[in-house]
This record gives C-alpha cells, structure tokens and sequence, in this order.
C-alpha cells in the first residue's frame, strides 16, 4: 500500500503507460494492458466524435461529493436552456447506479424506444430530450450492480447509439467521484470539443475537501472548468424570512476554494426545501416559483455559463 | 500491541455495513455518529472507511492526516482517545497529498479494497462500521467479498425523506438481497429541521419518507434524524456531539438508533 503516491492514478487503458507505470503494480488487468492487447484505440472514439459533431456545446455537470446537487443543477440547466424555444437540448444522466433524473425530469416509468438511427431519446418538450438507465430498467427496485467496465459499456452506448439528432447543447450529469464513469465520459468525447464542467458544491469543508480532488481531476484529464456554483448555501425559512446556515462554510465556502485555486465562483443557490419538492414531483423549479432569490441564482448562473459558451465555437 | 495472529477480524464481534444508493445522504455522518453514540454506552467500537474517491471520516473525527503504522498483523488503526475505546482505518490515510485526486478505474479499486480490508489489526472489538461511497458498484462487491471470508451482520442503510433519495435506496434494498447481506434497519437522516431560530415550524424539510419505504419493503425502521445546524457544525469541526450536546433531540434520536442496532446485533 506504500505505492500510493501523487501520480498514482490509472494512466488509462489505451494509454502508452498502460500496464507499465508505477501504479499498475498490484491492477489485476496489469497484465492485459502491458500485453499492449488494450492500447488499440477503441473505434467507438472516432464514432463518437462524428455522431457529436452536430452538437455545438457539451457540459458535463460534476463533483467529488454526493448529494451536493448535480442532478438538480443539470436538469435545471437544462429547462433554462430550453426555455429558448429555438434551441435544442438534451440531458444525458451518466450515473449508472443512481440516476435520478428521470425523476427529476418528471419522466419515471418512461422507456426508451429503438429506431432505425438508434435508442430515441425520452422528450420533455419539442426541445428538450433526456437519456438515463433509469429508462432501461422494468421496475423501481431494479439494482444495476455493475462493475466499472459494464458501466463504461453504457455510457459508450448512450453517446453513441442514442438519436440525439442535431443539439445546441448537451448536458451530461454524472455520479460523485473520480472513477471509471468519469474517466470514460472524457475519453470517449475525447475526439469532440467539450466546452468544458461546472463543478457544484455545497459550503462545508466536508464537500470542499473531495470537490478538490475533482478539481485535480479536470487538470489532470485537461478538462476545462467553466466556473464553480455553491449548492445550499444558506437558508432564508420562506415563511419567516430567517436566515440560518445548515452547511456552514467553515473554511470559507466555495468563494474561498475558487480565490485560492483561481477559478470562477459562478454563483450561490440557497436551500429551498420547495426545490426538493419540485425534484420529487419532477416539475421545475424555475416554473413552480419563478420568483424565488434560488431560481433568481439560477438563471444568473445560466447566463454566466453562456457567456462562458458562447466564447466556445 | 500484542495480537494474535488468527485474521484481523477474528476478534471482531460485529460487523455492519453503511450503505445507500443516494449520495450525500449522511452515511459517513450516521457512520461517526453511531461510533459515538456506542462508545458512549461503553462499547469497543471501530470504523473503516472504504471511500476512495472522497474519504470524511478522518476529518468528521478531527484525526487529520496521522502517519498509520504496521505491525505484525497489519496496519495498526487510528485512536481517536487514550482508552482506546474508538479506532479507525481510512484510505484517506495512504494519501500523500489530500487534494490529489484518486482516478482509478474498477479493478485497481477492488485488488486496493481487497487487500486494505483484510490487511487492518483491528484487535477486539464490539462493533466495526463500514463507511462506504453510494451507489452499488465495484467498491461495494470488493467490501463485501473481503468481509465475507469473515462474516457480515448485517447493513444500515441511510436515506433522506425525498424521493429522489428512496427511490434510489430501493435498488439498494435489491442489491442486498442479491448479494445475501441482511437489512438490519433503514435511517431516515435530514428528516425535518430543527431550526435555530424558534420552534415554530419543523416540517418546512420533508419527513417520513424513509419510514414509509421501510414499510413498502418490510424493512426494520431504525428511526429518523433531523436536519440540525448544530450537528453539520459539530461535523465541521470533528467535535463529539454526544458530548457537547447530550440533551438535544438530535442526540437523543442518535443514540436511540443505536440502541435498536444493538439489541438487533446481539439477538443473534
Ligand atoms: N438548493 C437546494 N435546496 C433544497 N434542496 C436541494 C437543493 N439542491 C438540491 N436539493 C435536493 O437535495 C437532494 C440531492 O440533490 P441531487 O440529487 O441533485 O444531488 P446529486 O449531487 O445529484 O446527488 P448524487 O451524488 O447522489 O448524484 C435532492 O433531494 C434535491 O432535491
Ligand atoms: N442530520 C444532519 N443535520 C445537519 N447536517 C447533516 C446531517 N446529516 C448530514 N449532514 C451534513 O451533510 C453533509 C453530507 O453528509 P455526509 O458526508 O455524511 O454524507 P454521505 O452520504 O457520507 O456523502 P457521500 O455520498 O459523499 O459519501 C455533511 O456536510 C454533513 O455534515
Ligand atoms: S487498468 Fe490497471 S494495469 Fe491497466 S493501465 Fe489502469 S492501472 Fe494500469
Ligand atoms: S418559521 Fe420555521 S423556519 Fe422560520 S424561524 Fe420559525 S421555525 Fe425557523
Ligand atoms: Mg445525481
Ligand atoms: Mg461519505
């Protein structure tokens, strides 16, 4: 256990390192992979790269920490995306074992159907398509207890077997973590441009902490970071119009972390328990109580994330 | 430390897992707080935290980054006090660099998990918790195969009243039917607010959803814990809060969970 030192992350299957650097030693797939049997490009890559072509911006929604609300803000990106009627959005949830946004999206027992070009994706609106495993499964108890390269297999699928059609944008949510779903999400859209992640957090140190390891990550697999949004910050109670901290920012916040590392602090979105609600009944937020100083925080972050886009063609 | 040399977990009375499909649900938070809880009932207790990619028990138990040593039997955990009375084994503690993201695909999670599981001194325990990431993947299985060799009681599994969290706490109860681990109980954590300000109002935060999948499933409901300030804060800060708090209902919700584990451990 000694070898886990700072570089001592999976160079990647199909890398030149594969099998061979340091921390390889003690990988079961070690062999495999310094066989070189692993280093052919997968030929998904390139498929991927021209299906994708016609998507003019690609966002992945990330975070090192569960629960801090990646769902909630890919999909509310989504629907404000979409509230321009003359764009066409889609939303991909890449969380293999807890994808919550058909929920979210209100879309629950809904299945995808197989056409001639692919999986059709399940629509919203005219404009609005979401594509989760949540519509592969028969029923709500279904586990999906897969192991990393049946999940890589998956996302494979969704990005290059899914009709997406011709987008503006795309949205992809992912699980907590750094693992094999956000690995393979970057390597299989290595061959397209990603205009880059929006990293959420909530305001403890105990999410900042894995939210900057997610950071490192971005570096490290050159993702670029279109700005940070504080998720839950502060409590205004919409009855009495007291204000509490639930997750104190003890060491700062996400204001702090964004100075020290030089990034851009997109915005705060307050807890709302009426944003939980509207997750649950899969309506949104932004139409339920358009007026609310968290939808507010979410349409400035939208924009800000668009002016960060729009630079990106 | 004098060992015996027969299995780190061969003096381990019980086993139990923390588990939910949901992230950020509280599973580390309900992890350290049952440790507190049963130390303060005397029990011999330890932790192991098997999240790779975002370890927080070290800092909800304010050990910060100590230098972990081997002795004959293994690694020789963390104590958080001079009895002795609380130990603990993070991942968290292999890592040179805390802001160093650890990007490893399944394989080299399992053959990791495999060997750290098996490779901590634990000496005597009552009760060894088992702080895990969400979800149902490679992790997972790698704790379960590991621990099995041993035995397992059995799985707390943590949920928030919202949907968004049971549902996905559901496929979890699906999981562990299928890997044979039994349901010693479902936590519902965040159910409700216990508000600084006055007491007017609790039920702004949702509420019962935990209990109502505990009996959609027949599940044991081992009780609810409310969203509560003072405990994120004590969290912050690693403080114990059985300690600084002990009249709060928070506490007094916490240590009656853990009572319910106890008695269903020791039934059998
Ligand atoms: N600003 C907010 N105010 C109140 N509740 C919120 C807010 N943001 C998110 N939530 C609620 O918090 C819970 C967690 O949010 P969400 O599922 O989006 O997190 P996540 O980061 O996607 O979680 P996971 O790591 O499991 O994928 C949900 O019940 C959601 O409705
Ligand atoms: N009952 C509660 N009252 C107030 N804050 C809480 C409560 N339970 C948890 N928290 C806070 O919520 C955050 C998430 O909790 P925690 O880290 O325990 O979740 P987790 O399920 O372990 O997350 P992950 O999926 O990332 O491992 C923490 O900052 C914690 O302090
Ligand atoms: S899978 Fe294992 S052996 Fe292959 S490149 Fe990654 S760490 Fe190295
Ligand atoms: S009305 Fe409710 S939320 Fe507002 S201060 Fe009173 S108890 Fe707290
Ligand atoms: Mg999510
Ligand atoms: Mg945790």
């Amino acid at each position: 256990m000694e070898e886990m030192t700072q570089n001592d992350y999976c160079p990647g299957t199909s890398s030149e390192q594969a099998g061979k650097s340091a921390s390889c030693e003690g990988c079961p797939n070690q062999q495999l992979c310094a066989s070189g049997a692993t280093k052919a490009p997968d030929p998904a890559i390139a498929e991927i790269g021209e299906k994708l072509s016609v998507v003019k911006h690609k966002i992945l929604v990330l975070s090192g920490k569960g629960g801090v609300g990646k769902s909630t803000f890919s999909a509310h990106l989504a629907h404000c995306l979409a509230s321009d009627g003359t764009k066409e959005v889609a939303l991909l949830d890449v969380d293999i074992c807890g994808p919550s946004i058909p929920r979210i999206m209100g879309l629950e027992g809904e299945q995808v159907h197989q056409s001639g070009s692919g999986w059709s994706p399940v629509y919203v609106d005219d404009n609005l398509a979401v594509m989760s495993i949540g519509f592969l499964l028969s029923s709500p108890d279904d586990a999906v207890i897969w192991r990393g390269p049946k999940k890589n297999g998956m996302i494979k699928q969704f990005l290059r077997d899914v009709d997406w059609g011709e987008l503006d944008y795309l949205v992809i949510d992912t699980p907590p973590g750094t693992s094999d779903e956000h690995l393979s999400i970057v390597q299989y859209l290595s061959s397209t441009n990603v205009d880059g992640a929006v990293i959420i957090t909530t305001p403890q140190e105990v999410s900042l902490q894995d939210v900057r390891k997610e950071i490192r990550f971005c570096q490290k697999v050159k993702l670029p970071i279109i700005g940070v949004v504080e998720n839950m910050s502060g409590f205004m109670c919409p009855k009495c119009k007291n204000t509490s901290q639930i997750f104190p920012p003890t060491s700062g916040g996400a204001e702090k972390m964004c100075a020290d590392l030089n990034l851009p602090l997109l915005g705060k979105v307050p807890l709302d328990p009426r944003i939980g609600r509207s997750c649950d009944e899969g309506k949104s937020f932004l139409n339920e109580v358009p007026d609310s100083p968290a939808a507010e925080a979410y349409r400035r972050i939208v924009q800000s994330e668009l002016s960060f886009s729009a630079h990106f063609l | 430390m004098e060992q015996n040399n027969d299995g780190s977990l061969a003096l381990v009375r019980h086993v139990v897992l923390v588990l939910s499909g949901k992230g950020g649900v509280g599973k580390s938070t309900i992890t350290t707080e049952l440790a507190l809880a049963l130390r303060h009932v005397g029990k011999k207790v330890g932790i192991l935290d098997v999240d790779l990619c975002g370890p927080s028990i070290p800092r909800m138990l304010s050990v910060g980054r100590p230098e972990v040593h081997q002795c004959d039997s293994g690694w020789v955990p963390v104590y958080t006090d001079a009895q002795k009375s609380l130990a603990l084994m993070s991942i968290g503690f292999l890592m040179e660099d805390p802001d160093e993201a650890v990007v490893w695909r399944g394989p080299k999670k399992t053959a990791l998990i495999g060997q750290f599981v098996s490779d901590v001194a634990w000496g005597e325990l009552d009760v060894l918790l088992v702080d895990t990431p969400p979800g149902t993947s490679d992790e997972h299985l790698a704790v379960l195969e590991s621990l099995k060799k041993h035995k397992v009681d059995g799985a707390v599994l943590v949920t928030t009243p919202q949907a968004v969290s049971t549902g996905d706490v559901r496929r979890e109860i699906t999981f562990c039917k299928k890997t044979g681990v039994r349901i010693l109980g479902i936590v519902e954590n965040m159910s409700g607010f216990v508000c600084p300000h006055c007491s007017e109002c609790s039920n702004i935060f949702s509420k019962g959803g935990g209990e109502e999948l505990a009996k959609l499933t027949g599940s044991v409901f081992l009780g609810s814990v409310p969203l509560d300030p003072l405990l994120s804060a004590s969290l912050e800060e690693g403080k114990d809060f059985t300690t600084s708090f002990p009249d709060s209902a928070t506490f007094g919700a916490i240590s009656s969970i853990s009572q319910s584990l106890l008695k269903s451990l020791e039934s059998d």
